[in-house]
Protein backbone atom coordinates (compact mmCIF):
# COMPACT_ATOMS: atom_id res chain seq x y z
CA UNK A 1 0.00 0.00 0.00
CA UNK A 2 1.68 3.18 -1.14
CA UNK A 3 0.00 6.54 -0.91
CA UNK A 4 1.23 8.84 -3.64
CA UNK A 5 1.75 12.54 -3.28
CA UNK A 6 -1.26 13.07 -5.56
CA UNK A 7 -3.46 10.93 -3.32
CA UNK A 8 -2.28 12.76 -0.20
CA UNK A 9 -3.18 16.09 -1.82
CA UNK A 10 -6.57 14.72 -2.89
CA UNK A 11 -7.40 13.53 0.65
CA UNK A 12 -6.19 16.81 2.15
CA UNK A 13 -8.50 18.62 -0.23
CA UNK A 14 -11.46 16.43 0.84
CA UNK A 15 -10.64 17.23 4.49
CA UNK A 16 -10.12 20.94 3.73
CA UNK A 17 -6.77 20.60 5.41
CA UNK A 18 -3.87 22.73 4.28
CA UNK A 19 -0.48 21.00 4.36
CA UNK A 20 3.05 22.27 3.93
CA UNK A 21 5.29 20.65 1.33
CA UNK A 22 7.17 18.86 4.09
CA UNK A 23 3.93 17.55 5.60
CA UNK A 24 2.78 16.18 2.27
CA UNK A 25 5.99 14.17 1.95
CA UNK A 26 5.96 13.00 5.55
CA UNK A 27 2.29 11.98 5.46
CA UNK A 28 2.74 10.13 2.20
CA UNK A 29 5.40 7.99 3.90
CA UNK A 30 3.70 7.64 7.31
CA UNK A 31 0.21 6.86 6.03
CA UNK A 32 1.65 4.25 3.68
CA UNK A 33 3.47 2.62 6.62
CA UNK A 34 0.42 2.67 8.86
CA UNK A 35 -1.92 1.29 6.20
CA UNK A 36 0.56 -1.50 5.44
CA UNK A 37 0.15 -2.68 9.05
CA UNK A 38 -3.62 -2.61 8.66
CA UNK A 39 -3.74 -4.85 5.61
CA UNK A 40 -4.12 -7.81 8.00
CA UNK A 41 -7.81 -6.95 8.06
CA UNK A 42 -8.16 -8.11 4.49
CA UNK A 43 -7.36 -11.67 5.67
CA UNK A 44 -10.35 -11.79 8.01
CA UNK A 45 -13.37 -13.70 6.73
CA UNK A 46 -16.32 -11.36 7.24
CA UNK A 47 -18.74 -13.11 4.88
CA UNK A 48 -22.25 -12.53 6.24
CA UNK A 49 -21.00 -10.46 9.22
CA UNK A 50 -22.93 -7.21 9.71
CA UNK A 51 -20.97 -4.02 10.45
CA UNK A 52 -21.11 -2.55 13.96
CA UNK A 53 -21.58 1.20 14.09
CA UNK A 54 -21.88 1.34 17.85
CA UNK A 55 -21.06 -1.51 20.22
CA UNK A 56 -23.83 -1.04 22.74
CA UNK A 57 -26.55 0.31 20.57
CA UNK A 58 -29.86 1.76 21.50
CA UNK A 59 -32.64 1.79 18.93
CA UNK A 60 -35.06 4.57 18.09
CA UNK A 61 -34.13 6.94 20.86
CA UNK A 62 -36.96 9.42 21.30
CA UNK A 63 -37.57 12.38 23.51
CA UNK A 64 -40.40 14.82 23.99
CA UNK A 65 -40.15 17.94 21.90
CA UNK A 66 -40.42 20.36 24.79
CA UNK A 67 -39.33 23.97 24.52
CA UNK A 68 -36.47 24.84 26.85
CA UNK A 69 -34.29 27.91 27.21
CA UNK A 70 -31.31 28.04 24.86
CA UNK A 71 -28.21 30.20 24.80
CA UNK A 72 -28.59 33.92 24.09
CA UNK A 73 -27.17 35.14 20.76
CA UNK A 74 -24.48 37.03 22.68
CA UNK A 75 -23.30 33.79 24.32
CA UNK A 76 -23.36 31.87 21.06
CA UNK A 77 -21.30 34.55 19.33
CA UNK A 78 -18.94 35.23 22.24
CA UNK A 79 -16.20 33.02 20.75
CA UNK A 80 -16.72 34.09 17.13
CA UNK A 81 -13.48 35.20 15.47
CA UNK A 82 -15.46 37.81 13.49
CA UNK A 83 -19.02 38.92 13.93
CA UNK A 84 -21.34 41.57 12.66
CA UNK A 85 -24.25 42.22 14.98
CA UNK A 86 -25.78 38.85 15.73
CA UNK A 87 -24.15 37.16 12.74
CA UNK A 88 -20.92 35.25 12.09
CA UNK A 89 -18.88 37.13 9.52
CA UNK A 90 -17.14 35.06 6.81
CA UNK A 91 -15.30 35.73 3.59
CA UNK A 92 -17.38 35.63 0.42
CA UNK A 93 -18.36 32.08 -0.56
CA UNK A 94 -18.91 32.96 -4.21
CA UNK A 95 -16.47 34.89 -6.34
CA UNK B 1 1.04 21.25 55.29
CA UNK B 2 0.21 20.25 51.74
CA UNK B 3 -0.22 16.51 52.16
CA UNK B 4 -4.01 16.68 52.30
CA UNK B 5 -4.22 16.51 48.52
CA UNK B 6 -2.94 12.94 48.91
CA UNK B 7 -5.94 11.82 50.91
CA UNK B 8 -8.49 9.51 49.34
CA UNK B 9 -11.98 10.91 48.82
CA UNK B 10 -13.22 8.77 51.67
CA UNK B 11 -10.51 9.96 54.06
CA UNK B 12 -11.04 13.60 53.10
CA UNK B 13 -14.79 13.21 53.39
CA UNK B 14 -14.46 11.89 56.97
CA UNK B 15 -12.26 14.85 57.97
CA UNK B 16 -14.67 17.29 56.31
CA UNK B 17 -17.73 15.80 57.93
CA UNK B 18 -16.20 15.83 61.40
CA UNK B 19 -15.03 19.41 60.78
CA UNK B 20 -11.38 18.50 61.41
CA UNK B 21 -10.66 19.98 58.00
CA UNK B 22 -12.56 22.54 55.94
CA UNK B 23 -12.92 22.40 52.18
CA UNK B 24 -11.21 25.80 51.97
CA UNK B 25 -8.19 24.40 53.84
CA UNK B 26 -8.12 21.27 51.71
CA UNK B 27 -8.45 23.31 48.51
CA UNK B 28 -5.69 25.74 49.59
CA UNK B 29 -3.48 22.72 50.30
CA UNK B 30 -4.03 21.42 46.77
CA UNK B 31 -3.42 24.86 45.23
CA UNK B 32 -0.20 25.19 47.25
CA UNK B 33 0.87 21.72 46.14
CA UNK B 34 0.12 22.74 42.54
CA UNK B 35 2.39 25.79 42.95
CA UNK B 36 5.11 23.53 44.36
CA UNK B 37 5.16 20.74 41.81
CA UNK B 38 3.75 22.23 38.59
CA UNK B 39 7.14 23.59 37.45
CA UNK B 40 8.17 19.92 37.18
CA UNK B 41 4.93 18.04 36.48
CA UNK B 42 3.02 20.39 34.11
CA UNK B 43 -0.26 18.58 34.69
CA UNK B 44 -2.53 21.62 34.28
CA UNK B 45 -3.33 23.81 31.30
CA UNK B 46 -5.40 26.10 33.53
CA UNK B 47 -5.48 26.36 37.33
CA UNK B 48 -8.85 27.76 38.45
CA UNK B 49 -7.84 29.14 41.89
CA UNK B 50 -10.61 31.68 42.24
CA UNK B 51 -13.40 29.38 41.19
CA UNK B 52 -12.01 26.62 43.42
CA UNK B 53 -11.94 28.81 46.51
CA UNK B 54 -15.47 30.04 45.80
CA UNK B 55 -16.72 26.47 45.37
CA UNK B 56 -14.85 25.41 48.54
CA UNK B 57 -16.59 28.12 50.58
CA UNK B 58 -19.96 26.99 49.23
CA UNK B 59 -19.07 23.39 50.05
CA UNK B 60 -18.18 24.36 53.62
CA UNK B 61 -21.61 25.98 53.95
CA UNK B 62 -23.30 22.82 52.72
CA UNK B 63 -21.23 20.67 55.09
CA UNK B 64 -21.98 22.98 58.03
CA UNK B 65 -25.70 22.65 57.29
CA UNK B 66 -25.35 18.85 57.22
CA UNK B 67 -26.12 18.73 53.49
CA UNK B 68 -22.85 17.23 52.29
CA UNK B 69 -22.67 14.45 49.71
CA UNK B 70 -19.69 12.13 49.16
CA UNK B 71 -17.89 14.57 46.82
CA UNK B 72 -18.80 17.79 48.63
CA UNK B 73 -15.71 19.93 49.16
CA UNK B 74 -13.36 17.50 47.36
CA UNK B 75 -10.83 19.00 44.86
CA UNK B 76 -10.93 17.56 41.34
CA UNK B 77 -8.91 18.05 38.13
CA UNK B 78 -10.98 17.90 34.94
CA UNK B 79 -9.41 16.91 31.64
CA UNK B 80 -9.37 19.91 29.33
CA UNK B 81 -11.78 18.39 26.79
CA UNK B 82 -14.84 18.78 29.02
CA UNK B 83 -16.65 22.09 28.66
CA UNK B 84 -16.58 24.33 31.73
CA UNK B 85 -18.70 27.47 31.58
CA UNK B 86 -16.49 30.55 31.82
CA UNK B 87 -13.29 28.48 32.18
CA UNK B 88 -11.08 28.13 29.11
CA UNK B 89 -11.36 24.66 27.54
CA UNK B 90 -8.54 24.04 25.08
CA UNK B 91 -8.36 20.31 24.28
CA UNK B 92 -4.62 21.11 24.49
CA UNK B 93 -4.95 22.46 20.96
CA UNK B 94 -3.95 25.74 19.40
CA UNK B 95 -7.34 25.50 17.68
CA UNK B 96 -9.16 26.05 21.00
CA UNK B 97 -6.45 27.92 22.90
CA UNK B 98 -8.82 30.80 23.75
CA UNK B 99 -12.15 28.96 23.72
CA UNK B 100 -14.42 29.78 26.67
CA UNK B 101 -17.47 27.49 26.66
CA UNK B 102 -20.87 29.08 27.22
CA UNK B 103 -22.15 25.94 28.98
CA UNK B 104 -21.03 23.09 31.26
CA UNK B 105 -20.65 19.47 30.20
CA UNK B 106 -23.19 17.27 31.98
CA UNK B 107 -20.43 15.68 34.10
CA UNK B 108 -19.27 19.14 35.17
CA UNK B 109 -22.85 20.03 36.16
CA UNK B 110 -23.05 16.78 38.11
CA UNK B 111 -19.78 17.45 39.92
CA UNK B 112 -21.06 20.92 40.73
CA UNK B 113 -24.36 19.54 42.03
CA UNK B 114 -22.37 17.10 44.20
CA UNK B 115 -20.41 20.02 45.65
CA UNK B 116 -16.99 19.08 44.21
CA UNK B 117 -14.31 21.77 43.88
CA UNK B 118 -12.62 22.15 40.47
CA UNK B 119 -8.96 23.16 40.90
CA UNK B 120 -8.13 23.17 37.21
CA UNK B 121 -8.19 21.80 33.69
CA UNK B 122 -5.72 19.02 33.01
CA UNK B 123 -3.30 18.67 30.10
CA UNK B 124 -3.85 15.99 27.46
CA UNK B 125 -2.82 14.92 24.01
CA UNK B 126 -4.37 17.32 21.50
CA UNK B 127 -8.04 16.35 20.97
CA UNK B 128 -7.31 13.21 23.06
CA UNK B 129 -5.23 11.72 20.26
CA UNK B 130 -2.15 10.15 21.76
CA UNK B 131 -0.71 8.01 24.52
CA UNK B 132 1.79 10.31 26.24
CA UNK B 133 0.58 13.98 26.38
CA UNK B 134 3.45 14.73 24.00
CA UNK B 135 0.85 15.74 21.41
CA UNK B 136 -0.33 18.62 23.62
CA UNK B 137 0.13 21.88 21.71
CA UNK B 138 1.38 23.51 24.94
CA UNK B 139 3.72 21.19 26.88
CA UNK B 140 4.34 17.60 27.88
CA UNK B 141 3.28 16.44 31.33
CA UNK B 142 5.96 14.56 33.29
CA UNK B 143 5.37 11.27 35.05
CA UNK B 144 5.55 11.97 38.82
CA UNK B 145 7.40 8.65 39.27
CA UNK B 146 10.17 9.68 36.85
CA UNK B 147 10.08 13.11 35.29
CA UNK B 148 11.99 11.95 32.22
CA UNK B 149 9.14 9.64 31.33
CA UNK B 150 5.63 10.19 30.00
CA UNK B 151 2.55 9.96 32.24
CA UNK B 152 0.65 8.13 29.52
CA UNK B 153 -2.21 9.65 27.61
CA UNK B 154 -4.31 11.06 26.53
CA UNK B 155 -5.61 11.83 30.07
CA UNK B 156 -1.99 12.11 31.29
CA UNK B 157 -2.45 15.47 33.01
CA UNK B 158 -5.34 14.28 35.19
CA UNK B 159 -3.55 11.02 36.08
CA UNK B 160 -0.31 12.83 36.95
CA UNK B 161 -2.20 15.43 39.03
CA UNK B 162 -3.78 12.65 41.10
CA UNK B 163 -0.47 10.80 41.48
CA UNK B 164 1.37 13.98 42.51
CA UNK B 165 -1.27 14.95 45.09
CA UNK B 166 -2.37 18.11 43.27
CA UNK B 167 -6.01 17.08 43.62
CA UNK B 168 -7.93 14.25 45.26
CA UNK B 169 -9.37 12.82 42.05
CA UNK B 170 -9.58 13.47 38.34
CA UNK B 171 -11.95 13.06 35.43
CA UNK B 172 -10.60 11.72 32.17
CA UNK B 173 -11.98 10.45 28.89
CA UNK B 174 -11.13 7.14 27.24
CA UNK B 175 -11.49 6.40 23.52
CA UNK B 176 -8.88 3.64 23.21
CA UNK B 177 -7.25 3.54 26.64
CA UNK B 178 -6.88 7.22 27.49
CA UNK B 179 -7.96 6.76 31.14
CA UNK B 180 -6.55 3.28 31.80
CA UNK B 181 -3.10 3.58 30.22
CA UNK B 182 -2.21 6.80 32.13
CA UNK B 183 -3.72 5.25 35.28
CA UNK B 184 -1.32 2.35 34.78
CA UNK B 185 1.66 4.64 34.05
CA UNK B 186 0.99 6.88 37.08
CA UNK B 187 -0.07 4.08 39.48
CA UNK B 188 -3.61 5.28 40.09
CA UNK B 189 -7.02 3.63 39.61
CA UNK B 190 -8.79 4.51 36.35
CA UNK B 191 -12.16 3.29 35.08
CA UNK B 192 -13.60 3.39 31.60
CA UNK B 193 -17.30 2.76 32.16
CA UNK B 194 -19.59 0.94 29.74
CA UNK B 195 -20.27 3.01 26.61
CA UNK B 196 -23.28 5.17 27.46
CA UNK B 197 -22.96 4.98 31.26
CA UNK B 198 -21.75 8.57 31.58
CA UNK B 199 -23.16 11.38 29.46
CA UNK B 200 -20.85 12.71 26.75
CA UNK B 201 -22.76 15.99 26.45
CA UNK B 202 -20.14 18.74 26.55
CA UNK B 203 -17.23 16.35 26.03
CA UNK B 204 -15.42 17.65 22.95
CA UNK B 205 -15.95 14.82 20.48
CA UNK B 206 -13.10 12.66 19.18
CA UNK B 207 -14.62 9.30 18.12
CA UNK B 208 -18.25 9.28 19.13
CA UNK B 209 -18.86 5.52 19.09
CA UNK B 210 -15.87 4.95 21.41
CA UNK B 211 -15.55 8.00 23.70
CA UNK B 212 -16.47 7.59 27.35
CA UNK B 213 -15.80 9.72 30.46
CA UNK B 214 -14.58 8.14 33.69
CA UNK B 215 -12.77 8.66 37.01
CA UNK B 216 -9.06 8.66 37.92
CA UNK B 217 -8.75 8.02 41.66
CA UNK B 218 -6.48 6.63 44.39
CA UNK B 219 -8.49 3.43 44.85
CA UNK B 220 -11.56 1.46 43.78
CA UNK B 221 -13.71 2.83 46.62
CA UNK B 222 -13.13 6.38 45.39
CA UNK B 223 -13.80 5.25 41.85
CA UNK B 224 -17.22 3.95 42.92
CA UNK B 225 -18.00 7.20 44.74
CA UNK B 226 -17.23 9.27 41.63
CA UNK B 227 -19.23 6.94 39.38
CA UNK B 228 -22.22 7.19 41.71
CA UNK B 229 -22.08 10.97 41.23
CA UNK B 230 -21.42 11.30 37.47
CA UNK B 231 -23.24 8.47 35.71
CA UNK B 232 -26.81 8.15 34.52
CA UNK B 233 -29.15 8.92 31.67
CA UNK B 234 -29.00 12.37 30.10
CA UNK B 235 -31.58 13.54 27.58
CA UNK B 236 -28.84 15.71 26.04
CA UNK B 237 -26.88 12.59 24.99
CA UNK B 238 -29.02 10.23 22.93
CA UNK B 239 -26.39 7.49 23.37
CA UNK B 240 -26.52 7.62 27.16
CA UNK B 241 -28.01 4.53 28.74
CA UNK B 242 -31.46 4.57 30.33
CA UNK B 243 -30.52 1.53 32.48
CA UNK B 244 -30.39 2.33 36.17
CA UNK B 245 -26.94 2.21 37.76
CA UNK B 246 -26.71 0.28 41.02
CA UNK B 247 -25.11 2.13 43.92
CA UNK B 248 -21.55 1.03 43.19
CA UNK B 249 -20.17 1.98 46.59
CA UNK B 250 -22.57 -0.52 48.15
CA UNK B 251 -21.30 -3.30 45.83
CA UNK B 252 -17.74 -3.38 47.17
CA UNK B 253 -18.15 -6.31 49.54
CA UNK B 254 -14.52 -7.44 49.36
CA UNK B 255 -15.76 -10.97 48.67
CA UNK B 256 -14.68 -12.43 45.32
CA UNK B 257 -14.90 -16.12 46.26
CA UNK B 258 -16.12 -18.25 43.41
CA UNK B 259 -15.96 -15.49 40.77
CA UNK B 260 -14.88 -16.96 37.44
CA UNK B 261 -12.08 -14.90 35.92
CA UNK B 262 -10.49 -15.50 32.53
CA UNK B 263 -7.02 -14.54 31.31
CA UNK B 264 -7.00 -14.10 27.51
CA UNK B 265 -3.59 -15.21 26.32
CA UNK B 266 -3.55 -12.89 23.29
CA UNK B 267 -3.08 -9.91 25.64
CA UNK B 268 0.38 -11.11 26.61
CA UNK B 269 1.57 -9.77 23.29
CA UNK B 270 4.87 -9.98 21.55
CA UNK B 271 7.02 -7.07 22.65
CA UNK B 272 5.57 -7.06 26.15
CA UNK B 273 8.18 -6.44 28.81
CA UNK B 274 8.67 -9.70 30.73
CA UNK B 275 8.67 -7.86 34.09
CA UNK B 276 5.26 -6.40 33.25
CA UNK B 277 3.87 -9.83 32.36
CA UNK B 278 5.34 -11.25 35.58
CA UNK B 279 3.85 -8.52 37.80
CA UNK B 280 0.43 -8.92 36.18
CA UNK B 281 0.53 -12.70 36.59
CA UNK B 282 1.48 -12.29 40.22
CA UNK B 283 -1.50 -9.95 40.73
CA UNK B 284 -3.78 -12.51 39.11
CA UNK B 285 -2.31 -15.14 41.47
CA UNK B 286 -3.31 -12.88 44.35
CA UNK B 287 -6.91 -12.86 43.13
CA UNK B 288 -6.77 -16.66 43.02
CA UNK B 289 -5.58 -16.68 46.65
CA UNK B 290 -8.54 -14.49 47.49
CA UNK B 291 -10.87 -17.19 46.23
CA UNK B 292 -11.50 -16.37 42.56
CA UNK B 293 -11.38 -19.21 40.03
CA UNK B 294 -8.84 -18.37 37.34
CA UNK B 295 -8.79 -19.82 33.83
CA UNK B 296 -5.37 -19.01 32.36
CA UNK B 297 -6.14 -20.43 28.93
CA UNK B 298 -8.82 -18.17 27.49
CA UNK B 299 -8.51 -17.25 23.83
CA UNK B 300 -9.95 -14.21 22.05
CA UNK B 301 -8.45 -14.85 18.60
CA UNK B 302 -9.59 -11.60 16.94
CA UNK B 303 -7.61 -9.52 19.44
CA UNK B 304 -4.74 -9.13 16.97
CA UNK B 305 -7.05 -7.23 14.60
CA UNK B 306 -8.18 -4.71 17.20
CA UNK B 307 -5.35 -2.24 16.56
CA UNK B 308 -6.18 -2.00 12.86
CA UNK B 309 -9.93 -1.82 13.51
CA UNK B 310 -9.43 0.94 16.04
CA UNK B 311 -7.07 3.03 13.95
CA UNK B 312 -9.49 2.96 11.04
CA UNK B 313 -12.72 3.58 12.95
CA UNK B 314 -11.44 6.20 15.44
CA UNK B 315 -9.76 8.42 12.80
CA UNK B 316 -12.79 8.07 10.51
CA UNK B 317 -15.10 9.35 13.22
CA UNK B 318 -12.53 12.00 14.18
CA UNK B 319 -12.26 13.28 10.62
CA UNK B 320 -16.02 13.91 10.65
CA UNK B 321 -16.11 15.35 14.19
CA UNK B 322 -13.23 17.73 13.54
CA UNK B 323 -14.79 19.11 10.37
CA UNK B 324 -16.47 21.69 12.64
CA UNK B 325 -13.18 23.56 13.18
CA UNK B 326 -13.51 25.95 10.27
CA UNK B 327 -12.41 29.23 11.85
CA UNK B 328 -15.92 30.67 11.60
CA UNK B 329 -17.89 29.94 14.76
CA UNK B 330 -15.17 29.72 17.41
CA UNK B 331 -11.53 28.83 17.79
CA UNK B 332 -8.40 29.75 15.89
CA UNK B 333 -9.02 31.56 12.63
CA UNK B 334 -6.64 32.53 9.86
CA UNK B 335 -8.06 35.17 7.56
CA UNK B 336 -5.19 36.59 5.56
CA UNK B 337 -6.26 34.86 2.34
CA UNK B 338 -8.30 35.70 -0.75
CA UNK B 339 -11.11 33.17 -0.39
CA UNK B 340 -13.19 31.43 2.24
CA UNK B 341 -11.87 28.00 1.25
CA UNK B 342 -8.26 29.11 1.52
CA UNK B 343 -9.00 30.62 4.92
CA UNK B 344 -10.52 27.36 6.10
CA UNK B 345 -7.61 25.24 4.85
CA UNK B 346 -5.03 27.59 6.35
CA UNK B 347 -6.92 27.74 9.66
CA UNK B 348 -6.80 23.95 9.90
CA UNK B 349 -3.19 23.76 8.72
CA UNK B 350 -2.01 26.14 11.44
CA UNK B 351 -4.52 25.22 14.15
CA UNK B 352 -4.02 21.44 14.27
CA UNK B 353 -0.88 19.58 15.35
CA UNK B 354 0.86 16.71 13.53
CA UNK B 355 -1.01 13.77 15.11
CA UNK B 356 -4.43 15.37 14.63
CA UNK B 357 -3.65 16.01 10.97
CA UNK B 358 -2.41 12.44 10.57
CA UNK B 359 -5.68 11.08 11.93
CA UNK B 360 -7.86 13.43 9.91
CA UNK B 361 -5.99 12.25 6.81
CA UNK B 362 -6.22 8.57 7.77
CA UNK B 363 -9.94 8.86 8.51
CA UNK B 364 -10.74 10.88 5.42
CA UNK B 365 -8.91 8.31 3.34
CA UNK B 366 -10.79 5.37 4.92
CA UNK B 367 -14.11 7.12 4.28
CA UNK B 368 -13.34 8.30 0.75
CA UNK B 369 -14.92 6.96 -2.43
CA UNK B 370 -13.24 3.75 -3.55
CA UNK B 371 -11.82 2.92 -0.11
CA UNK B 372 -14.92 3.11 2.09
CA UNK B 373 -15.88 -0.57 1.75
CA UNK B 374 -12.36 -1.95 1.79
CA UNK B 375 -11.30 -0.08 4.93
CA UNK B 376 -14.12 1.49 6.92
CA UNK B 377 -16.88 -1.08 6.42
CA UNK B 378 -14.37 -3.93 6.69
CA UNK B 379 -13.19 -2.54 10.04
CA UNK B 380 -16.80 -2.27 11.24
CA UNK B 381 -17.39 -5.92 10.36
CA UNK B 382 -14.29 -7.07 12.21
CA UNK B 383 -15.53 -4.91 15.08
CA UNK B 384 -18.60 -7.16 15.18
CA UNK B 385 -16.36 -10.25 15.44
CA UNK B 386 -14.35 -8.74 18.30
CA UNK B 387 -17.58 -7.87 20.13
CA UNK B 388 -18.93 -11.41 19.67
CA UNK B 389 -15.81 -12.92 21.21
CA UNK B 390 -16.30 -10.77 24.30
CA UNK B 391 -19.97 -11.83 24.46
CA UNK B 392 -18.97 -15.49 24.31
CA UNK B 393 -16.26 -15.07 26.93
CA UNK B 394 -18.71 -13.37 29.26
CA UNK B 395 -21.05 -16.37 29.03
CA UNK B 396 -18.33 -18.24 30.88
CA UNK B 397 -16.48 -15.63 32.94
CA UNK B 398 -17.53 -12.86 35.29
CA UNK B 399 -14.55 -10.74 34.24
CA UNK B 400 -11.33 -10.90 32.20
CA UNK B 401 -7.83 -9.99 33.42
CA UNK B 402 -5.01 -8.54 31.30
CA UNK B 403 -2.09 -6.13 31.54
CA UNK B 404 -3.18 -2.52 30.96
CA UNK B 405 -0.06 -1.63 28.96
CA UNK B 406 2.61 -3.89 27.47
CA UNK B 407 5.33 -1.68 28.97
CA UNK B 408 6.14 0.57 31.90
CA UNK B 409 6.13 4.33 31.13
CA UNK B 410 8.47 5.10 28.25
CA UNK B 411 10.87 8.02 27.98
CA UNK B 412 9.73 11.39 26.72
CA UNK B 413 10.58 11.63 23.02
CA UNK B 414 11.21 7.92 22.59
CA UNK B 415 8.22 7.16 20.37
CA UNK B 416 7.52 10.49 18.71
CA UNK B 417 9.24 9.65 15.43
CA UNK B 418 7.26 6.50 14.81
CA UNK B 419 3.48 6.90 15.04
CA UNK B 420 2.89 3.17 14.79
CA UNK B 421 5.07 2.46 17.85
CA UNK B 422 3.00 4.99 19.76
CA UNK B 423 -0.24 3.30 18.62
CA UNK B 424 1.07 -0.04 19.97
CA UNK B 425 1.07 1.28 23.52
CA UNK B 426 -2.76 1.01 23.50
CA UNK B 427 -2.84 -2.54 22.20
CA UNK B 428 -4.29 -3.99 25.43
CA UNK B 429 -6.84 -1.25 26.05
CA UNK B 430 -8.44 -0.46 22.71
CA UNK B 431 -10.29 -3.77 22.17
CA UNK B 432 -12.39 -2.79 25.19
CA UNK B 433 -13.62 0.42 23.56
CA UNK B 434 -14.31 -1.49 20.35
CA UNK B 435 -16.59 -3.82 22.35
CA UNK B 436 -18.03 -0.98 24.47
CA UNK B 437 -17.56 -2.90 27.73
CA UNK B 438 -16.23 -1.45 31.02
CA UNK B 439 -12.67 -1.92 32.30
CA UNK B 440 -10.62 -0.62 35.20
CA UNK B 441 -6.84 -0.34 35.57
CA UNK B 442 -5.38 -0.72 39.05
CA UNK B 443 -1.81 -0.50 40.38
CA UNK B 444 -0.29 -4.00 40.38
CA UNK B 445 3.33 -3.42 41.31
CA UNK B 446 6.49 -1.89 39.91
CA UNK B 447 9.27 -2.84 37.54
CA UNK B 448 12.51 -0.94 38.07
CA UNK B 449 10.63 1.61 40.17
CA UNK B 450 8.05 2.23 37.43
CA UNK B 451 4.35 1.37 37.75
CA UNK B 452 2.60 -1.65 36.25
CA UNK B 453 -1.19 -1.85 35.87
CA UNK B 454 -3.67 -4.73 35.90
CA UNK B 455 -6.72 -4.33 33.66
CA UNK B 456 -10.01 -5.90 34.78
CA UNK B 457 -12.62 -6.08 32.01
CA UNK B 458 -16.32 -6.54 32.77
CA UNK B 459 -19.62 -7.39 31.14
CA UNK B 460 -21.62 -4.51 29.68
CA UNK B 461 -23.09 -2.42 32.53
CA UNK B 462 -21.34 -4.53 35.16
CA UNK B 463 -18.98 -1.95 36.62
CA UNK B 464 -19.99 -3.36 40.01
CA UNK B 465 -18.15 -6.67 39.55
CA UNK B 466 -14.89 -5.21 38.22
CA UNK B 467 -14.77 -2.59 40.98
CA UNK B 468 -15.50 -5.32 43.54
CA UNK B 469 -12.51 -7.29 42.23
CA UNK B 470 -10.34 -4.16 42.21
CA UNK B 471 -11.37 -3.34 45.76
CA UNK B 472 -10.74 -6.89 47.03
CA UNK B 473 -7.25 -6.75 45.50
CA UNK B 474 -6.57 -3.36 47.10
CA UNK B 475 -7.72 -4.58 50.50
CA UNK B 476 -5.12 -7.35 50.24
CA UNK B 477 -2.23 -5.32 48.75
CA UNK B 478 -0.49 -1.96 49.20
CA UNK B 479 0.56 -1.03 45.65
CA UNK B 480 -2.15 1.63 45.39
CA UNK B 481 -0.89 3.27 48.59
CA UNK B 482 2.63 3.90 47.26
CA UNK B 483 3.23 7.54 46.39
CA UNK B 484 5.90 9.03 44.13
CA UNK B 485 8.67 10.95 45.93
CA UNK B 486 8.01 14.20 44.10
Amino acid sequence: MKLSRQEVLHIARLARLGLSEEEVNRLSRQLSDILAHFEVLQQVDTEGVPPTTQAISLKNVMKYDEPAPSLEPGQVLANAPRRQGDLFRVKGVLD
Amino acid sequence: MTGNGRLTIREAQRLLETRQLSSVELTKDCLERIRQVEPEVHAFVTVSDELALKQAKEADDLLAAGNGQPLTGIPVAVKDNMCTRGVRTTCSSKMLENFIPPYNATVVEKLKAAGAVMVGKANMDEFAMGSSTENSAFFTTANPWDKNRVPGGSSGGAAAAVAAGECVFGLGSDTGGSIRQPASFCSVTGLKPTYGRVSRYGLIAFASSLDQIGPLTRDATDCALVMDAISGYDSNDSTSSPLPLPNLSACLSGDIKGLRLGVPKEYFVQGMQPEVAAAVKEAIGKLEELGAEIDWEVSLPSTSYALAVYYIIAPSEASANLARYDGVKYGFSYTDTDSMWQAMEKTRELGFGAEVKRRIMLGTYALSAGYYDAWYVKAQKVRTLIGREFDQAFNKYDALLTPTSPTVPFKIGERMDDPFQMYLSDVCTLPINIAGVPAVSIPAGFSGGLPVGLQIIGKPYDEATILKIADAYQQATDWHKKRPKI
